[in-house]
């Protein structure tokens, strides 16, 4: 798989390491009364998409950036790739 | 009809006319006490103790596409029961045992050869966490042997045991591991459950449950709605995509295994081997092909094709102990889907949903687990309560931090 890196042009998965669903990045807030249920369900349970599947790659060999990839679990096609910051930034994290 | 061999010779003079189907091909009833979804080996083991351990009736088993046809027929053929944990290591070498008897039990020959397994040492320090997990082993009634570089040596001879980065520096050995011939294990399973009336039902995909007041009373499926008393899932691999429709969220991750067959050769590895440095497996079918694989591709996926990454890191891997395979040409290759847990074990267990069981997140280890798989699924949808083997591959372990955590790795599927 080739991901389309937005500073840097097109990379080899290789030079990423995996994460997981992108909704990792709301973290529950831990002051909230219901927070050890909400992180039980954010530390275990995934929706596990068979289809379009936001996910986290890590630029690990590479400059280091957190990517949002939107991917196609059933063909691996990507559709679309962001950075991580800009993707949080937008959720209001 | 029982197979033997007089049975072969009397049939090879009469000009083989009394062969019948090994299995019916029945419409489902409107009504079943249990359905089984899932034609693997898991599903048609369970539907098979079900009727003959437990004496259940009225038993079906609906498969979207063939049985076999998932990861029963995509995997790498290897049994063993080398856990560390208590958790594992008993409900596998439960699965050993019956593999044992598998072949006279179901009257059907499944090839099971218990030609060992080898687990290479690299380190000292790997040596003291392999003698602990042998020691678990012994302990739960398995058996482990401790092999030195030269009984290592003497057995393997093609083994690169001075490799300067990942000297051989000895090996735990399971000497009943080994493989089955992984089809058989599905035809036998569907032919002796037959043989009890089960109703073994192909091209019946399951579209939705039907839940009423929190009980589960049956299922929509592309040939019409069928009623039960109990639903047993079973599709490892696309556990999320089915439990998804009774509105659960699952612990789980899909992800890709690849495998891989050479071309045939003479027989020159006499058991199972894996590289302990890398992750790298390899036995020899009948046929002569080295069957391999390593790790998982690492990402979510239900494309059973995997990627050239992580192709050019297995075959690494087996040219790191095997430096004889470098001229060996690569036959075969595809990939599986699995149901990757949180933490790296499986869940057997009831759900929120009254009537509604569920076994799943096998990770690659499903294979190996399928005999005492479908007997303990079998004792939970039979009598309510988990069998003593599988008490801990419950749904709720991760809320209360009772994980079985084979590798250490946490809550990272791709880790396992």
């Amino acid at each position: 798989m080739i991901i389309n890196h937005p500073l840097l042009g097109p990379r080899d998965s290789s030079e990423f390491v995996y994460l997981g669903d992108a909704n990792l990045i709301n973290r529950p807030n831990w002051q909230e009364d219901s927070a050890v249920r909400q992180f039980v369900d954010y530390g275990y349970l995934r929706d596990n998409t068979a289809g379009l599947h936001r996910e986290l790659w890590f630029h690990e060999y590479g400059d280091r950036s957190w990517l949002v990839v939107t991917r196609d679990t059933v063909s691996h096609e990507i559709k679309e790739v962001r950075l991580a910051s800009d993707v949080a930034t937008e959720e209001g994290r | 009809m029982k197979y033997s061999g007089f049975k072969i010779i009397k049939e090879a003079l009469t000009g083989h006319r009394g062969w019948g189907p090994a299995w019916r091909s029945p419409d489902p009833s409107s009504e079943y006490d249990y359905i089984i979804i899932g034609g693997g080996g898991h599903g048609l083991a369970t539907a098979y103790y079900l009727a003959k351990e437990f004496k259940q009736s009225k038993i079906a088993v609906l498969e979207k596409g063939w049985i076999g046809g998932g990861n029963v027929g995509r995997n790498t053929t290897i049994i063993r029961s080398n856990y560390l944990l208590d958790g594992n290591e008993p409900f596998y070498e439960f699965s050993l045992k019956l593999w044992e008897g598998l072949e006279k039990e179901l009257n059907y020959n499944a090839m099971v050869s218990q030609r060992g397994i080898l687990n290479l040492i690299h380190s000292d320090a790997q040596r003291d966490a392999f003698i602990r997990r042998g020691n678990a082993m012994l302990l739960n009634g398995a058996d482990a042997d401790l092999l030195s570089k030269e009984q290592i040596q003497k057995r393997y001879p093609f083994l690169n045991t001075d490799n300067a980065r990942f000297p051989v520096k000895g090996g735990l050995a399971q000497h009943r591991g080994g493989t089955v011939r992984h089809d058989a294990v599905a035809w036998g399973y569907a032919r002796a459950a037959d043989s009890y009336g089960v109703d073994i039902v192909q091209n019946c995909e399951v579209t939705g449950f039907k839940i009423e007041k929190g009980i589960c009373v049956g299922v929509d499926t592309t040939k019409g709605f069928i009623k039960a008393k109990t639903v047993g899932a079973c599709v490892a691999g696309s556990s999320s995509r089915l439990m998804q429709m009774a509105g659960m969220r699952l612990p789980i991750e899909s992800h890709v295994l690849q495998a891989f067959v050479s071309e045939g050769l003479k027989p020159i590895l006499p058991g199972v081997i894996t590289f302990g440095a890398g992750h790298f497996y390899c036995s020899q079918s009948d046929k002569g092909g080295l069957v391999f694989g390593g790790d998982i591709d690492g990402y979510n996926s239900y494309a059973q094709r995997g990627n050239l990454p992580v192709v050019e890191d297995v075959c690494e891997g087996g040219m790191a102990i095997f430096p004889m395979l470098g001229r060996v040409r690569l036959l075969r290759m595809w990939g599986g889907i699995m149901d990757m847990s949180m933490d790296g074990s499986p869940i057997i267990d009831k759900t929120d949903i009254s009537g509604l069981y569920f076994n799943g997140g096998w990770c690659y280890g499903g294979f190996k687990a399928t005999p005492a798989s479908g007997w303990v699924y079998a004792h939970l949808l039979a009598t309510k309560e988990p069998h003593k083997t599988a008490r801990s591959f419950r749904f709720d372990r991760f809320s209360k931090g009772l994980m079985i955590d084979e590798k250490g790795m946490g809550n990272q599927p791709n880790l396992h």
